[in-house]
């Protein structure tokens, strides 16, 4: 019934959660018993059709929200990342960084340092004294990211980050993202409705049915890092997996 | 060397040249999608001419007033009280030359900053209180926006009567009147602060008067800073109109010039101070006029 923080195997464990908004007639059940074991390290994708309540898991596991039923444990603290970059536009990228490590306490020489540091990983060295509308969509995502990994987090909650931006940029960033997470051994999980996405960057894929959200299926990622969103191993399995998910959604057109 | 050497130095290698690529075609991007910097050549120039397109319409306008202003005086319409433009410049040029202008502005606009100042400690308490606790919000919401649209003067009476003929009464009514402005500012800051960001401030772990400090404070700017421009506007007028209605002895103001102006029957001079009047409330608005306009340049909100 409650969001406990344990040091248990798994870095994050969902066990029989079901999440209910609303009361009486107009309740809406968003996740029907979802079961979910990640492993500390482990880069998980979740994917499904609108409805599926993905949001809604992700915001369980980061304690934003409460289940109505079920448990959900976390292994450490998380960072969120949402789709829009969520900067505060009063602030310059680097004090938006800098923002997040003053939120954990750190120090005004160790804040400054450490923010330039994150800039520097997600190659934004010279814009940290830009504001984010001086920025463009990619760059802000990329604030967005360095902001998060200043939180330290244990767990990297991810919803659809790259879904705003154009299909050039999202490239690089998955490129970015691959490396920093294997820098940093980061336990991932990441939301989109992007199958090749999902492909190209989990270690696994969760695939959710709609309405009410429940884990339909998964697929374990056996293919070799590096990896292109465009190589044929990635095409085969994410053809494997959006025959899958259309199946799924036959069944609500029926 | 060792061949299992060589090839982890190799691969070292070559993840730093795969880094280096990802870098490189990050920064090709950055540059692209970056509007290109404009140079600073011909700057000064180009500052002057937009000082030159805001200031010349206000010109076009304020000769406009001044040529109609003419043309009814030359048609001789009251000619013996209805003073025209030449008349009524060079009172006020002379009225410049004296120290009683000067000291009723200065008595007009110290009562503007207290009472102004009153009314924005005031409002701020009030509307802080009232966005963070429901039920006072409940209870006080609808209130504050009852007395927001109560006409200032309906409080004289009332202030006449508890501290008579006194800078007091005028405080009394300024703060009356402009503070539920700065309140219900403040409350439409607080509740447009984007729950986007309320969310990510959440998941950073700010909470809390750190909340309130980093995310609610600066995020709900704007709006306090035209919950204060409206403030200012109310606190001006009930200001002006409690000068009329309270003479303060031996206090020379702007109502108490203009009071003497209407019982001499001096229309130049009466319309000199209503120029002084439009002046400072000109220059007051600009700098709220700034603020504003500082804000939104930095929030990137401006349409240019």
């Amino acid at each position: 019934m409650s969001v406990t923080v344990t040091q248990a195997h798994a870095s994050v464990l969902l066990d029989g959660v079901s999440k209910v908004y609303g009361k009486g007639g107009a309740a809406v059940l968003a996740l029907d018993q979802v079961s979910l074991e990640i492993a500390p390290g482990e880069f998980t994708c979740l994917i499904g059709a609108s409805g599926c309540g993905k949001s809604t898991l992700l915001s369980l596991v980061a304690g934003l929200d409460q289940p109505t039923a079920g448990q959900v444990s976390v292994g450490g603290r998380t960072a969120f990342m949402f789709q829009e970059p969520a900067l505060f536009p009063w602030l310059t990228a680097a004090a938006n960084v800098e923002l997040a490590l003053r939120a954990r306490g750190a120090g005004k020489a160790e804040r400054r340092q450490r923010a330039a540091e994150l800039l520097e990983v997600v190659h934004l060295g010279g814009f940290g004294g830009k504001r984010p509308h001086e920025l463009s969509g990619g760059m802000r995502q990329r604030v967005a990211l360095a902001r998060a990994l200043a939180q330290d987090a244990d767990v990297l909650l991810m919803d659809e980050p790259f879904g705003a931006l154009d299909a050039m940029t999202r490239d690089v960033l998955h490129e970015e993202l691959d490396r920093i997470c294997a820098e940093r051994a980061l336990t991932v999980l990441f939301v989109t409705h992007n199958v090749r996405e999902a492909v190209r960057l989990g270690d696994r894929v969760v695939v959710l049915s709609s309405r009410p959200g429940r884990v339909i299926d998964e697929f374990a990622v056996d293919i070799e890092r590096p990896r292109r969103i465009d190589s044929v191993p990635v095409a085969e399995l994410a053809g494997k997996i959006t025959d899958r998910l259309r199946e799924e959604m036959t069944r609500h057109g029926a | 060397m060792e061949p299992d050497g060589v090839r982890a130095e190799l691969e070292a290698l070559e993840t730093n040249a795969a880094v280096l690529a990802g870098a490189a075609v990050l920064a090709g991007l950055d540059a692209l999608e970056l509007s290109p910097q404009r140079g600073r050549q011909g700057r000064g120039r180009r500052v002057a001419g937009r000082a030159w397109s805001a200031v010349w319409p206000k010109l076009l306008a304020i000769g406009i007033v001044i040529l109609i202003w003419q043309l009814v005086h030359i048609t001789g319409w009251k000619k013996f009280v209805f003073a025209g433009p030449g008349a009524t410049f060079s009172s006020l040029w002379d009225q410049m030359q004296h120290l009683a202008l000067w000291q009723a502005i200065g008595t007009t606009m110290q009562r503007a900053v207290i009472g102004f100042a009153l009314s924005v400690l005031f409002g701020a308490i009030v509307g802080a209180l009232v966005s963070r606790i429901k039920p006072l919000r409940a209870a006080v919401g609808s209130i504050i926006t009852g007395l927001q649209t109560m006409p200032s003067a309906a409080w004289f009476p009332f202030a006449i009567i508890l501290f008579g003929l006194t800078t007091q009464a005028i405080l009394f009514v300024i703060v009356m009147g402009s503070w539920p402005s700065v309140a219900n500012g403040l409350i439409t800051g607080v509740d447009y602060t984007p729950p986007l960001l309320l969310r990510a401030a959440k998941t950073m772990g700010l909470r809390g008067l750190s909340l309130y400090r980093h995310l609610i404070m600066p995020a709900s700017l704007p709006a306090f800073i035209a919950g204060l421009k409206q403030g200012w506007a109310f606190a001006w007028r009930s200001l002006l109109f409690g000068e009329l209605l309270v003479q303060v002895p031996n206090m020379p103001s702007i109502g108490v010039l203009l009071n003497t102006d209407q019982d001499q029957l001096d229309f130049a001079d009466a319309t000199a101070i209503i120029i002084v009047i439009l002046i400072l409330g000109v220059l007051v608005d600009s700098a709220f006029g700034a603020a504003d306009r500082g804000i939104r340049t930095r929030w990137g909100i401006t349409s240019s």
